[in-house]
């Protein structure tokens, strides 16, 4: 696809921005050390990369969906937990409120996030809840006064909550509903009482952008926090959910053109049998499929973005389609560029060891690859 | 009080750089950039721009597709861009060059509080001399090398750098201040600004809207206005291979010291 | 008669704008007066010093030394420090008065400054940073025989445009030093041009020549407001600045030394301190923050011209090469042998930087000892 002269600028400046600001330094420390940095996190927002796809009203940039895709693979082809830093405010963490949250509820919330000055995360996920999120069981009962809802419960793997200021979270409102029925939708701030968090998650890779279970305890809130319709908030999940596959296959993309430079710049470095291994045609076929891999998953992806952006109804299942295949490419790439790396490739001095844990994770959130092909497989066969 | 700020696009000499038979540079295969002092121009333009709310023009002679650059300027908070552009501006050395450019700020129009900031020096010529040209036409005050600016009122403190030192400058507006790049730390585009650049106003000033200026003269732009020709240009030798020692132990360090005191090199 | 800067024939003699701070002179200033004097003898002409500051008559006399017939000097206290201003009225007035059909100056930051308002003032060519000057065709083409990849045997060096014998021909590197060019200035005087510090060799000193220099005092006019700038202070940089470009022997480090900053550094140093030299820096080294500035070879640092050029650890980007591929002995260390740094290298070993340097230093002790 050929970039307009807009998204090729935005390409540009994401490219420039990460190859630039993202040392590795600062990628060694993120993941030695698992922390969070502000550093880094001010100076994307800075130069508004936390509320690119947010509206200008609401204080963001105005951005479409290609730009948010351009941005997820630019940033994650230097390093995906950065990726993800942007991401976040882009996809789940406004996506709710701007799907079913009310004007005040979006002039309240969104401009502190489109700015990176609070940072809003989304909890869906419970112990006993995963892909099948209709097995909610984090409860929000009404008040005796009816003025809010007193939630319990407990939502896992919950990325950002250590930093996030508010969490966007799905509660059983109505117990006598079953499955996804009967479930409303939050906004909690993290500093009220009764919200406390787990321990941080020891990952395999993604570190930097802590991981932990938020817990609720009797937590009370006013009416002005349920976001969108009482008892009807599961689509809003859903929805969202199709809007953070398309930045994960985003990303995707960004890992597997990580992996491809990784392998093409060691397989000409590299000498074996008194020749650079690229010329022998086990490397060189492995480079091929790679490069194949790449390129598909960013047809996929941007295709998507753009059926997004033109509010297509095939745009859901593009969105599955993308994720699906981008995120398996991106665990192909990264297996074969440890492979063509051979020892090296095992240890963490070089690029691709962190590379092959980090693309793990993007085949498993944001609904696993099976969850996609359930999803593509149904809109054929229902 | 408004800024202006020149700014140049060059081949990036960073990469390979082709040269043609003829030892003429290859300009089709190179990439072209912002020349990097000149951001650091613009940066300090948006720095005082920041500060002072003031309004920031960016002059560029050159083709027409200089024209995306001036939108990335924009995009990183430029609210104007004027590009100088026509056929007979063409082959244009430094002095006919700045009196092109010079003829443009003063057709745009200097108040007594502006100031003009230019990038000391492009990579393509390295010759750094169009800021002072620029000055000198326009009989405005210059301080080239500037490493440090503070603005009190209408006058600029600058630490002007030299290789042994720097020294302290005072110099009133208007006036015309040439930069280093440890000056600033240039910013990149706004995201914000990739998508409002385009509606942000790119005056194209051709040979028309200068001709009537005065610097403006057949004999003194272009090509034949041009007081240096090229005579020859020409790639530099390749040297012979040089002698590559077998080896990295002992014998080898002891066999390069030996002949280095056999020819008496040492 | 106005001044006209086209009326060629009225201009002649060679000049050098003599660079002096705080009353002491530019070393720069004795290359140039040298090269000048090389120009001055192809034209048949008189080279002459144009000397501003405040009370330097005690420096002008040196020029002599290298070759100057005859030193302008031009006292003021509004000359001691340099203003843009202040200097380039004396000289252009001066340049009006006398007529100069050559001019250069040193590419300082001050020359840099100067010359280019001069030039625009007085309507005529500039050529910056040049590295190689000649009047005389013949040399010129000598030049181009070991300096270039111009096959000079079948090259037409004539034209119609100006007088290849008489213009004086500038040769500079452009493009971050891939292409090199020369440029003339056939219509206007003086051919003006800046020339690069430590790129023109100096002439042995003459005592004879300071006996006969002559020193001129000329009239010249200079007010407070012709100057528009104000030198609050003039500050010399506290650190001893290392002197890359008088340097026999240079040991240079690069991004090779990644792994173990301080160590590569010290071992650079103990090498330089072995052969007598200083220790320079690649550009990488520099943007890095290891080295300072000062330390900085290459098309954005210095241009040297050591006896030995010592690379550890230099892949040899071109930049890099442009600034000290005219040192006389070039030797290239480096773990990788695809360097290009070994294309330009007289001689190369393949290693790794932190094991060869110190037997390199053992080797260079013993053999040292043995001679």
């Amino acid at each position: 696809m050929i970039l307009d002269k807009k998204h090729a600028m935005q390409q540009k400046l994401f490219r420039q921005f990460a190859e630039t600001e993202f040392t590795k330094e600062l990628q060694e420390e993120l993941d030695t050390t698992g922390a969070f940095n502000w550093d880094i996190h001010n100076k994307m927002a800075k130069y508004g990369f936390m509320g690119v796809k947010i509206p200008t009203e609401y204080g963001g940039a105005g951005g479409d969906y290609l730009s948010y895709v351009i941005m997820d693979e630019e940033l994650a082809r230097q390093n995906l937990v950065l990726s993800i830093y942007a991401n976040t405010s882009n996809s789940l963490g406004g996506g709710p409120l701007l799907l079913a949250g009310s004007e005040e509820q979006k002039k309240e919330y969104l401009p502190p996030v489109a700015k990176g000055e609070k940072i809003l995360v989304f909890g869906l996920t419970e112990p006993g809840a995963g892909s099948d999120a209709g097995g909610t069981t984090t409860t929000a009962i009404p008040t005796a006064d009816g003025e809010g809802f007193v939630i319990n419960g407990r939502k896992c793997f919950i990325s950002g909550a250590p930093m996030a200021d508010w969490i966007i979270i799905f509660a059983k409102t109505d117990l006598k509903q079953k499955g996804s029925r009967g479930i409303s939708m939050f906004i909690v701030d993290m500093h009220l009482p009764g919200v406390s968090l787990g321990a941080d998650e020891k990952k395999m890779g993604i570190k930097g952008y802590p991981t932990s279970d938020v817990v609720f305890e009797d937590v009370v809130v006013g009416k002005e926090c349920l976001i969108g319709p009482l008892n009807k908030g599961f689509q809003y999940a859903m929805k969202t959910l199709d809007g953070g596959r398309l930045g994960v296959a985003a990303m995707s993309v960004g890992v597997a053109q990580c992996a491809l430079d990784e392998a093409v710049k060691y397989a000409k470095e590299r000498k074996q049998f008194g020749r650079r291994i690229a010329d022998f045609q086990g490397i060189s076929f492995m480079i091929a499929e790679m490069a194949a891999d790449v390129e598909a998953a960013r047809q996929m992806t941007y295709h998507a973005a753009i059926l997004k952006d033109a509010n297509d109804p095939e745009a859901g299942v593009a969105c599955s389609k993308a994720k699906f295949f981008a995120a398996e490419a991106a665990n192909r790439c990264a297996y074969k560029a440890v492979q063509i790396h051979g020892g090296y490739g095992y240890i963490q001095e070089y690029k691709v060891e962190r590379l092959y844990r980090d693309a793990r994770i993007l085949s498993i959130f944001e609904g696993t690859t099976q969850i996609q092909q359930l999803v593509i497989a149904n809109s054929l066969l229902k | 009080m408004k800024i202006m700020v020149t700014v140049k696009q060059v081949p990036d000499t960073s990469g390979k750089v082709a040269v043609n038979e003829d030892g003429t540079l290859n300009r089709a295969s190179m990439q072209t950039i912002i020349n990097p002092d000149d951001l650091n121009a613009v940066e300090e333009a948006l720095t005082l721009k920041d500060e002072y709310g003031c309004k920031v023009v960016a002059f560029t002679m050159g083709p027409m597709q200089a024209e995306p650059m001036l939108r990335e300027l924009l995009a990183m908070g430029v609210d104007e861009t004027v590009l100088i552009s026509a056929r007979q501006f063409g082959g244009s050395d430094t002095y006919a060059t700045s009196q092109i450019i010079a003829a443009a700020i003063d057709t745009y129009g200097i108040d007594d509080d502006d100031i003009i900031i230019a990038g000391r020096q492009a990579i393509d010529g390295d010759t750094a001399q169009v800021g002072p040209q620029i000055a000198e036409k326009l009989h405005l005050p210059q301080v080239t090398y500037a490493g440090e600016v503070k603005k009190e009122g209408n006058t600029l403190t600058i630490k002007r750098m030299l290789e042994d030192g720097y020294m302290t400058v005072k110099v009133d507006t208007p006036c015309m201040i040439t930069c280093i790049k440890e000056l600033n730390e240039p910013r990149y585009m706004n995201f914000r600004g990739t998508i409002e650049c385009w509606e942000k106003p790119l005056t194209i000033m051709d040979y028309d809207a200068l001709k009537d200026h005065e610097l403006i003269d057949a004999t003194t732009i272009g090509l034949k206005g041009s007081p240096t020709n090229i005579y020859k240009s020409f790639a530099p030798p390749v040297k012979e291979p040089g002698m590559m020692l077998e080896g990295s132990g002992k014998e080898t360090t002891d066999k390069l010291a030996h002949i280095l005191t056999g020819k008496h090199i040492i | 008669m106005a001044y006209n800067s086209a009326d060629i024939a009225a201009f002649k003699n060679v000049w050098v704008f003599c660079e002096q701070r705080q009353g002491k002179m530019m070393p720069t200033t004795f290359e140039l007066i040298s090269e000048g004097r090389k120009l001055a003898d192809e034209l048949g002409v008189e080279l002459c010093g144009i000397l501003l500051g405040d009370d330097v008559d005690g420096i002008a006399a040196e020029l002599g030394g290298y070759g100057a017939d005859r030193v302008y000097v031009y006292n003021s206290p509004l000359l001691k420090n340099y203003t843009t201003d202040a200097y380039t009225k004396v000289i252009v007035d001066a340049v009006e008065e006398f007529k100069p059909e050559i001019m250069i100056y040193g590419a300082s930051h001050i020359g840099r400054d100067l010359a280019p308002r001069c030039a625009a003032r007085l309507h005529t060519g500039l050529c910056a940073d040049c590295t190689h000057l000649d009047v005389d065709l013949n040399g010129y083409i000598e030049f181009l025989r070991t300096g270039s990849n111009v096959d000079v045997d079948n090259t037409n060096f004539e034209t119609k445009m100006f007088d290849v014998n008489t213009n004086l021909k500038m040769t500079r590197p452009a493009f971050g030093g891939h292409l090199m060019a020369t440029i003339v200035c056939p219509r206007f005087r003086p051919a003006m041009a800046t020339v690069r510090p430590g790129v023109m060799k100096r002439r042995p000193f003459d005592e004879e020549g300071v006996k006969k220099v002559e020193i001129v005092h000329p009239d010249f006019e200079l007010t407070e407001a012709d100057i528009k700038t104000e030198v609050v202070e003039v500050v010399k940089a506290a650190k001893k600045l290392v002197d890359l470009i008088g340097a026999e022997y240079i040991v240079s480090v690069g991004r090779g030394i990644a792994k173990d900053v301080d160590g590569g550094i010290a071992l650079a140093e103990e090498l330089a301190e072995v052969l007598g030299g200083v220790v320079g820096a690649s550009r990488a080294v520099v943007d890095a923050g290891w080295m300072t500035a000062d330390h900085q070879v290459g098309q954005t640092g210095k241009t040297v011209h050591p006896k030995v050029y010592i690379a550890l650890g230099i892949s040899g980007a071109i930049q890099h090469k442009a600034g000290m591929q005219e040192s006389e002995y070039i030797i290239a260390i480096n773990k990788d042998e695809n360097a290009p740094m070994f294309e330009i290298a007289n001689y190369g070993i393949v290693g790794d930087l932190f094991k060869v340097v110190p037997l390199l230093i053992q080797s260079i002790k013993d053999a040292k000892a043995e001679a």
